[in-house]
């Protein structure tokens, strides 16, 4: 990482922090010239962990990209409320054409930008985790092994979140979704089942790959600059809570984003060409209860001394795997 | 100039001449060697400017083109059969969005049971996704009207899919005139796209529509093909003053000015349909027959005008709507309502059946006497039919039909005795 190191949260809030930074290493959200590539007005729930997350991503790939950008939107969310006919909150040229499709599209603008000569002009594809990790999974698995000239962006909110929070392949075990009932023997979605798409990314060797999450948008800002600054396919998941399909407050977004890493539910990892080059360490390690306490989908979790202690037996097998210890004060 | 060589590559070449930017395939499920004759000319040099992308699938490739026409490149891929299924969501999604993409569609049939041989149940099977449709009937054509399709594709900001016959097109060797560059050149000029992916112009494409707008875009849709009714001929009318030949517009006559019956189809059957017209002709029999080029947008009038003299019309298909008969019979119905005549309807060359002259005399025998079925299976072996019907009537557990019939045809066996 180029940028300098400060933590950000010494103070114990959950400010972001930016006066602590040289002006050179400040966000470009703190920015007057931003793009506000993704401009208010748009009808995200509060607390969207999703709109954070791409206005941050987007931006910085503006910036990085001397504001030559084109985005290609798979279904869902982050399209349904950006563009509702007439209006569109989006100040980027963006496309969005079917679900399963957004990573294919993308390769076709790129095709055109090369052939056109207009290699300056990036192309950043993006969905939720169902367009990416079930739907538009062959798609995106195609794109990364032709390492295709792409940035990838998956806003993971673990579920079909646009259609009245189902179960996708990227919903943990334990969650409570509209097709994994909190009923029964086994209640909640299954343990031991799902798919973790940055590994499956990184073993096509793509040149980057990234996950990433909306309690550090520095740390976010900084890993879309540096995707930008590669080409061929590149892959970065972001962590964005849904108060909506959670069971959250709003302003709980950041803070459960936080928890999630501090717990090691969900590791911090860059790596370049199918080897992990840096891990985002645990500074104040929570147990997962921690966690799981603000949100009502683990709500019968809590309650369960076996699921709870499979859910820390995940956060146990991230900390141990990719070594998530050592940051502590 | 004037080769001999197949299909497929007359159409290779043609698209290359139209200079495509963009050509996005999935090579199998199965495709033609359309895709891999470009891929050859692109890898070495011949066509220039043009990115060759080699997708995972069918649905992915129509993706690919559906981003590079949005953002301004002439766009070419081609399919058939279970790909036409599998990227028929990306098929609507390319037409509602506008985009002048070129797709060939080398006519094959739909399984279960899988059959790759030619039919035309996969270009039928998205006829109302927005798309224009024009089937050629033969690779002169196939060349000729690929390079009018970009033309029309690009004056109506369209999708236009050429549907060719598989196998009997795609992969049969021919003379054909394949036309040299200053000539496509001089007829079709640089894509200038009605919309395009900019940075400098930021434009949001594919936004949600409601039900307060979403009657109207789909009635442009619809007002759009209706204007390439009148843009399809006007376009083979430039296209023969710069290159001398005559694709035909929006449907071809055979012998039909004086016809009592007429046979009408589409596509490469027409050759062996004439032959057989001129045997019955020469015998006194008024037959002609009409081949329709442009299916979708459906050429109503044209049709009409052209039918309406007749005593009956055999409408030939190599299609099928199960439970309900013949696709493009019921077409024909509606162009002629209200028109003192008769319509058969004769489904043939399913799953690449061979069409008999033999077969088609005895067909048009019983037309003109009138002694037709109003729907007729050509060849039909009623025998096979009636003993699995019979088999499904005294056994619950019957077996798969398909195997069964195959059982019955003796293809079974003669392959044990093998």
């Amino acid at each position: 990482m180029s940028h300098q190191q400060v933590k950000f949260y010494q103070t114990g809030t959950l400010t972001v922090g930016n006066r602590l930074l040289d002006e050179d290493n400040r966000t470009v959200q703190a920015t007057m010239d931003r793009s506000n590539s993704l401009d208010s007005g748009h009808r995200a729930c509060q607390g969207c962990g999703e709109a954070l997350g791409a206005r941050y991503a987007i931006d910085a790939a503006m910036r990085a990209t001397d504001n030559q950008l084109i985005a290609a939107n798979a279904t869902g969310c982050l399209e349904v409320f950006t563009t509702p006919y007439p209006e569109s909150a989006w100040r980027i040229p963006w496309i969005h054409s079917l679900f399963g499709n957004a990573a294919a599209v993308g390769t076709g603008i790129a095709a055109a930008m090369k052939v056109k000569g207009k290699e300056e002009v990036r192309v950043i594809a993006q969905g939720g985790d169902g367009g990416t990790t079930d739907i538009g999974f062959g798609c995106l698995s195609g794109m990364f092994e032709r390492n295709d000239d792409v940035l990838y962006i998956c806003y993971d909110n673990q579920g079909y979140m646009n259609t009245g929070v189902q179960r996708s392949s990227a919903t943990p075990g334990g969650a409570r979704t509209a097709t994994t009932m909190p009923v029964g023997p086994q209640p909640g979605a299954d343990f031991d089942k799902g798919k973790n798409v940055p590994s499956i990314a990184m073993a096509h060797n793509i040149p980057y790959v990234a996950t990433a999450s909306v309690d550090r948008l520095h740390d976010l800002e900084a890993k879309v600059k540096k995707a930008m600054s590669m080409h061929g396919a590149r892959y970065i998941q972001v962590f964005v809570p849904c108060p909506l399909g959670w069971g959250s407050q709003p302003a709980k977004t950041v803070n459960l984003a936080r928890l999630a890493i501090e717990s090691g539910i969900y590791p911090l990892f860059e790596a370049e060409h199918g080897e992990i080059t840096s891990v985002t360490k645990i500074r104040n390690l929570v147990q997962v209860d921690e966690y799981l306490k603000h949100q009502r989908r683990f709500a019968h979790v809590l309650k369960n001394p076996e699921q709870l202690s499979a859910v820390q037996a995940t956060a146990d097998r991230n900390i141990q795997k990719y070594g998530l210890l050592g940051g502590q004060e | 100039m004037l080769k001999q060589i197949e299909g497929s590559h007359g159409v290779a070449e043609a698209v290359a001449l139209c200079r495509p930017e963009v050509i996005c395939c999935y090579p199998i499920t199965p495709q033609t060697h359309i895709v891999e004759d470009l891929g050859a000319l692109v890898k070495s040099g011949k066509l220039e400017n043009c990115e060759y992308i080699n997708v995972e699938s069918e649905f992915a490739a129509l993706s690919v083109g559906i981003g590079s026409s949005a953002a301004g490149a002439r766009t070419y891929t081609a399919t058939a059969s279970q790909g036409m299924l599998f990227m028929a969501e990306a098929v609507y999604n390319a037409s509602g969005l506008g985009l002048p993409i070129v797709m060939t569609v080398g006519n094959r049939a739909i399984g279960a049971p899988i059959n790759i041989w030619n039919d035309q149940t996969d270009s039928m099977s998205v006829r109302d996704a927005g798309w224009i449709q024009l089937f050629v009937e033969d690779n002169q054509q196939a060349v000729d009207i690929h390079i009018q399709a970009f033309k029309i594709a690009e004056r109506l900001s369209l999708p236009v899919m050429v549907c060719m016959d598989g196998f009997i097109l795609t992969h049969a060797y021919e003379g054909i005139d394949v036309p040299d560059q200053e000539q496509v050149d001089k007829f079709l000029p640089p894509f200038e796209p009605r919309q395009s992916l900019d940075p400098n112009d930021p434009i949001s494409l594919g936004a949600m529509v409601g039900p307060e707008a979403y009657t109207e875009v789909r009635y442009l849709a619809h007002h759009k093909q209706t204007q390439a009714l009148g843009l399809i001929p006007e376009i083979n009318e430039e296209f023969k003053q710069i290159f001398g030949r005559d694709s035909g517009g929006l449907i071809s006559t055979y012998n039909i000015e004086d016809a009592d019956t007429v046979i009408v189809t589409l596509g490469s059957v027409i050759g062996t349909i004439q032959e057989v017209v001129d045997e019955q002709r020469s015998q006194g029999v008024k037959i002609g027959a009409l081949t329709i080029r442009s299916f979708r947008p459906f050429p109503f009038e044209a049709i009409r005008s052209a039918l309406e003299g007749a005593k009956r019309v055999v409408v030939f298909e190599k299609c099928l709507a199960v439970g309900l008969g013949g696709i493009v019979a019921t077409n024909v119905r509606l162009a002629l309502d209200g028109v003192a005549v008769t319509v058969y309807t004769v489904i043939g060359g399913l799953g690449g059946r061979p069409i008999t002259r033999k077969s088609l005399h005895h067909l048009f025998e019983n037309a003109v006497k009138d002694e037709l079925e109003e729907v007729t299976f050509l060849d039909l072996k009623t025998d096979v039919v009636e003993r699995e019907l019979e088999r499904e009537r005294q056994l619950i557990r019957s077996g798969s039909i398909a195997e069964n019939i195959l059982r019955d045809v003796g293809v079974v066996d003669a392959a044990k005795t093998a």
